[in-house]
């Protein structure tokens, strides 16, 4: 196909985004690589390179306490980024903004900070068979830790949850935190987190959401969403790694003990006893990743400045052409919910080829997927499979490498058959 | 050779598709299993001895293609040998039979086998487990 059904319905000039990401311009076996696994971990344009670059050359110094004006200079810009994610989450204030490595020591955070310390027996953690295991495992062992229960609720064949189970997954127990994730990394799948966080409350229990899958994709909106915490992983948006971000509603941060102790994160310092900083400093203990936060905003502003709405549609259009081909493959089976219920990620199985087999034929016509159980074991096991294939696609996917990858299938399967 | 014929070449297929020695033995004298949560590759090895001679060898598992043709030529390599020569047996043996350019990730899916048949002789024979193995009873690697 050429791009037509693809430039048609969006505003993504996707070859003009192209220049933008070096990655390109390094070729595998002559070809360019058709990246089709940022929900792994996304591409990065130069805008963010250089932001980096400009803040280790002229404004690199530690941050905060510091009188200098390099530190002043470095203060600056490491505030200037939260802003830039409060506005990326639509939070209430940037003091709701802790920096973390990634959303998986956000989700940590909540659950060695919040969850340890309000989990008992007779409580129960709810979480979803879809879930990455970071916001799983961590909720998992806060509840065997405190002896509160760990309740999973089920999926439909679609890969969509089952809200009506609600109630009977719950119980008796208490529920105290329900965890869920926006977008499920490995089938795509949009839930529904309002209609959870509007349960969960009834309940008088928390929404911890994983927004990891989500935020690189569409604008989200913390208040709209009706969740407590929203945790989310820069090196998937454009960003470097080492930059993520956690919000969570202030009242719930100020009364949560704090996850790491160290520098910066204390009010005074006591022979016997220490006292917490303000928010958010009371979770920012040590160094920041700074030069990371910087190069986090700059992708921010850079996603900002494609349009978030923009990518959402030229990801729709891609999956519903990439589910599409493969479709017309019978002996390519796909999981999850059709195509505008989903993200732009799929996975699927080729008959009678291992994922890894897959994945390492198609990397010799340079078309990187992910394959494995994508952190996702549970999932997995529901599916009954070991693995499955995905491909991700991005702001700078195109529909000729749908149909790289799906030429790659057809040599696989030829291989194999 | 093209790219894809060194990475699979025909004997690696051919092992793939007709695995030897493919099933579990009925009554043996030793079994282990192990998997890689890599890849999700499973393999399941049994023994029974003649003496210390290994006398036959079976195996189920599912897995990768290089997982699992690895442990059929391995059944291959090890039957008539002693419980001592095979856990003495270098992986580099069992690789140079594969024959194919392996990167890191795809080196554990092709060594699984060879891991689980130590730790199954360890556990009939006694015999000592590589250091990176020290103390399995069963194989996970990671």
């Amino acid at each position: 196909m050429d791009d037509m059904s693809v430039t048609a319905t969006t505003a993504l000039d996707v070859e003009r985004v192209r220049v933008d990401f070096p990655y390109l311009e390094e070729l595998q076996g002559g070809k360019q690589v058709a990246f089709l696994d940022s929900a792994a971990s996304s591409q990065k344009p130069r805008q963010v390179l250089d932001a980096m670059s400009r803040f280790y050359e002229s404004s690199y110094a530690n941050v905060h306490r510091g009188v200098y004006r390099l530190a002043e200079r470095a203060t600056e810009e490491l505030e200037a980024a939260r802003e830039k994610v409060r506005a990326l989450l639509n939070a209430e204030s940037s003091r709701e903004v802790i920096f973390v490595r990634n959303a998986t020591e956000g989700l940590n955070l909540v659950a060695y900070s919040y969850g340890l310390n309000s989990l008992g027996p007779g409580d129960a953690v709810l979480v979803t068979e879809l879930e990455h295991h970071s916001n799983f495992v961590p909720w998992q062992y806060m509840a065997n830790r405190t002896g509160a229960s760990f309740r999973m609720l089920p999926l439909d064949d679609n890969g969509e949850l089952r809200l009506d189970r609600l109630d009977e997954v719950a119980g008796d127990d208490a529920v105290k935190v329900v965890a869920v994730g926006l977008t499920s990394n490995s089938l795509g799948t949009n839930n529904p987190v309002e209609q959870l966080a509007e349960w969960a409350h009834e309940r008088g229990a928390i929404l911890v959401c994983d927004g990891a899958q989500a935020a690189p994709h569409r604008k989200l909106d913390v208040q709209a969403l009706g969740c407590d915490f929203l945790a989310v992983s820069g090196h998937k948006m454009c960003g470097p790694s080492g930059a993520g971000a956690l919000w969570g509603r202030a009242e719930l941060l100020e009364r949560m003990e704090p996850f790491l102790l160290g520098g910066h994160m204390i009010r005074s310092v006591g022979d016997e006893v220490t006292t917490w900083g303000a928010l958010p400093h009371k979770f920012e203990a040590g160094t920041a990743p700074m030069a990371e936060a910087v190069g986090f905003g700059a992708a921010i502003d850079y996603l900002a400045g494609v349009g978030f709405e923009a990518i959402e549609q030229h990801e729709r259009a891609l999956v519903t052409y990439a589910l599409e081909r493969l479709g017309e493959l019978p002996w390519v089976t796909t999981y999850g919910p059709p195509p505008e219920k989903r993200a732009g990620i799929v996975s699927f199985n080729v008959e009678d080829v291992h994922p890894h087999d897959v994945a390492q034929i198609l990397d010799l016509d340079a078309v990187a997927i992910r394959a494995g159980h994508h952190c996702c074991q549970p999932l997995m096991r529901k599916l009954g499979v070991v693995a499955t294939n995905r491909a991700s696609f991005y702001l700078y996917s195109t529909a000729a490498e749908v149909d790289r990858l799906v030429e790659g299938l057809h040599r696989a399967r030829r291989m194999f058959a | 050779m093209s790219e894809f014929d060194q990475l699979y070449r025909e004997v690696i297929l051919d092992h793939y598709k007709n695995p030897r020695s493919h099933g579990l033995l009925d009554a043996p004298d030793v079994q282990a299993e192990g998997q890689n949560p890599l890849c999700g590759d499973e393999v399941t090895v049994s023994l029974r001895f003649d003496g210390d001679t290994i006398s036959e060898v079976g195996f189920e598992g599912r897995g990768c293609a290089i997982s699992q043709a690895a442990t059929s030529m391995l059944t291959e390599l090890v039957q008539g040998k002693t419980a001592d020569e095979v856990a003495r047996m270098p992986k580099e043996e069992l690789l140079d039979e594969i024959g194919i350019p392996l990167t890191p990730v795809r080196l554990k899916c092709a060594i699984l086998g060879l891991g689980v048949l130590k730790v199954a002789l360890h556990k009939g024979k006694g015999t000592p487990l590589p250091e990176e193995w020290a103390g399995a009873d069963d194989l996970t690697i990671t």
